[in-house]
């Protein structure tokens, strides 16, 4: 019987099997931020610990991070604060932290990869839940909390339970106008917000294949929407590709050896899996969130679901999600109005998705009223995008082209939606209040969506969008 | 020193009393619990007073209907939550349950926790332990009707009583080992490896930068 990558990263990984039954599981890369450390560090402090592998973990700023200026000291006291916090806690401590002035800044889970820091067959850890995009290389990616994010500064290792494997096969080709945000919302639609509690999710299968890697960290970033705590897709060839040249990349021989350990890594042809399910990706309609959970999600053709067709313990969230948005069963999402347009985050702020919006943003103009916002999920990104005019395209739209940072995904900053303003946001969770308003609602989807919906004013099919404009 | 420290390792949690509070809800997210604009903080101080903040009071400031603003659920001591499935799902974020702790929470009984929440759990000595939705409802209906009885989960005997009334819970093995050794707090324990750690990442050709 094969192995998954899973079976290998862990067994490669595993320090020793503690008392509790769970594992002492070696962490290759550590990554933090502002928000979910100083309390880390702190305790380290108390308890008189050090940190015994400073190389193995990398700081950057972007939860709290303005993205209309950066110049110190931040305007808002606190978010100084938490800026002083991080610099003194890596400079006692030896970690590397990109600021702003390195030139490599951005959101966590945008850095590591494109730094070449996110490699196959690594474990990585960080004090976020979205630490499931590094999945995307094959790399056993966990979220943790903020004592975890001790054990790791001072152990190297978290005390853990490995998960069983769900291989979720998506066949077949997208249609076009679908995107890797679509098939994730999809994948949770059918799957529930709870399907994946206990497990990892190994994406597999033709539509997976033919994605680029930008793609499959939008696809596994969302795995914990989904309940699974990490995602993965196996690393192939345009795992290798992406890799080769990056910064922390291996150069030379190095690199040849490097490649032959990733791609030996991934699942075996006869590996075994704890559960399977299969999708037709030709069936993936470009996709929205309806409600207040990422799995209360439909096509953009379909109409808002009556609570008679969930199960009878989701009815009570249904309804919860009706009344919060303003919406009702029966009604058609496309044309609902929204107020502000977000494009940016871990989940779709990579120069991909910019490209994507930036097609959709020549085609027309941000309907007046609407606020709409671009940040680039990182100072890589903003410069590419910057060499290729992307920017000014944005402009010329009627978007704000802003520095990067999670900005209104969460809304620790300065972006924040207000009262009950509506917003069709490129991000991960239409959670309620999770944009910074108390009464504020998200709709999710992918971020040409967002660029047509802020043109439209209003939710739209940017497959219609697009098939209205010019050739 | 925090309050998590003064908590000191090495102390079993086999047996928590409290009052029972319900928090019904399926998908109970960690946003809802504590949302992001409190979190610009380098500690968890205070933020017992913000959990469920936007679930308990209306954007004038005013308390809305919600358990823990009901006059019946508000005396003073340690309490057992209890919640229904995927409760503490989303954000990885510690200050959910810190916030909770400094609440007063002790202990939950729900039908599931998400992973990384209940991680958090564990890594604070909090039990977070399964009922069957049947046992979970009808506590929740119990305790609504009658809050002035403790709620007693015992992590040996893996029951939640009340009254005279015991109900079966669980609790994924290596998590309840880990509370009733009182190995919860897993820093000290990963840290005694630490040879072994060095032996483990020696052999992972990554960590020398596939110099071999
Ligand atoms: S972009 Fe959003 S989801 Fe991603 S790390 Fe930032 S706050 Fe978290």
């Amino acid at each position: 019987m094969g192995k998954s990558l899973l079976d290998k990263v862990w067994e490669r990984h595993s320090v020793r099997e503690l008392e509790s039954g769970q594992t002492q599981l070696f962490i290759g890369l550590h990554l933090v931020h502002e928000v979910t450390s100083p309390q880390a560090f702190a305790m380290i402090r108390e308890a008189g610990l050090g940190v015994p592998f400073p190389d193995r973990t990398f700081a950057t700023v972007d939860h709290i991070i303005p993205t209309d200026t950066q110049v110190r000291p931040l305007a808002d006291g606190q978010a100084e604060t938490m800026m002083s916090a991080i610099e003194s806690n890596c400079r006692e401590f030896g970690i590397r932290l990109f600021t702003p002035e390195s030139g490599h800044q951005g959101i966590v889970h945008v850095i590591g990869p494109e730094l070449g820091l996110t490699q196959p067959g690594m474990t990585i850890a960080c004090g976020d839940s979205h630490t499931s995009t590094h999945g995307a290389f094959g790399a056993v990616a966990f979220g943790i909390g903020t004592s975890q994010v001790r054990d790791v500064l001072a152990s190297q290792c978290l005390a853990i339970q490995r998960p069983k494997v769900r291989r979720v096969e998506v066949t077949g080709r997208l249609r076009p106008g679908v995107y890797a945000k679509d098939v994730i919302l999809d994948v949770i639609r059918r799957l529930g917000v709870k399907g994946g509690v206990g497990f990892a999710y190994e994406y597999a299968g033709e539509v997976f294949d033919a994605m680029s890697m930008e793609e499959r960290m939008t696809v596994c970033n969302m795995s914990i929407e989904g309940g699974a705590r990490l995602g993965y897709v196996n690393p192939d060839r345009t795992t290798v590709e992406y890799l080769r040249g990056r910064s922390f990349s291996p150069t030379g021989d190095a690199f040849a050896r490097a490649e032959a350990w990733w791609t030996s890594m991934a699942s075996d042809p006869d590996a075994s899996f704890d559960d399977r399910v299969s999708i037709d990706g030709g069936g993936i309609a470009p996709t929205v969130t309806w409600g207040i959970n990422p799995g209360q999600a439909i096509g953009v053709d379909e109409k808002v679901p009556a609570a008679a067709a969930f199960a009878a313990d989701e009815r009570a969230t249904v309804e919860d999600a009706y009344e919060y948005m303003g919406l009702a069963a029966g009604q058609a999402i496309a044309g609902t109005k929204i107020d502000v347009a977000f494009i940016g985050s871990c989940t779709n702020g990579r120069l991909s998705d910019l490209r994507e919006a930036a097609r959709v943003a020549r085609l027309g103009r941000v309907k007046p009223g609407v606020k709409a916002l671009v940040v680039p999920g990182s100072q890589a990104v903003a410069r590419a995008a910057e060499a290729e005019g992307l920017h000014e395209t944005f402009r010329a739209a009627g978007f704000e082209w802003r520095l990067p940072g999670c900005s209104m995904c969460l809304a620790m900053n300065p972006d924040k939606l207000s009262g009950r303003q509506v917003c069709a946001s490129s991000s991960n969770r239409n959670f309620k209040g999770r944009q910074g308003s108390p009464s504020g609602r998200t709709l999710l989807m992918s971020p040409a969506m967002v660029a047509a919906a802020a043109i439209e004013g209003a939710v739209v099919d940017v497959r219609d969008f697009l098939s209205k404009a010019p050739a | 020193m925090t309050d998590q420290a003064k908590k000191s390792a090495l102390l079993p949690v086999t047996r928590v009393s409290g009052r029972p509070i319900p928090l019904p809800g399926n998908d109970i997210d960690t946003d809802r619990i504590i949302p992001a604009r409190f979190m610009t903080a380098i500690t968890f101080d205070g933020l017992g007073e913000l959990a469920f903040r936007d679930a308990r009071f209306g954007a004038d400031g005013k308390p809305i209907e919600h358990p823990m603003n009901d006059p019946r659920f508000q005396a003073k001591g340690p309490r057992v939550a209890i919640v229904n499935k995927n409760f503490g799902c989303g954000s990885s974020r510690e200050h959910a349950p810190q916030a909770m702790w400094r609440w007063g929470v002790q202990a939950l009984v729900g039908e599931s926790f998400a992973d990384i929440f209940f991680g958090n759990c564990v890594a604070m000595g909090i039990p977070c332990v399964t009922a069957s939705e049947a046992d979970v409802t009808a506590l929740q209906r119990a305790v609504e009707a009658d809050p002035s009885q403790d709620l007693v989960v015992d992590l040996d005997a893996m029951t939640a009583t009340r009254g005279g009334t015991s109900v079966p819970v669980s609790m994924p093995e290596g998590a309840r080992t880990q509370l009733l050794r009182g190995t919860w707090d897993a820093t000290r324990i990963l840290v005694d490896a630490l040879p072994k750690v060095r032996e483990t990442a020696d052999r992972l050709p990554y960590v020398g930068g596939f110099a071999r």
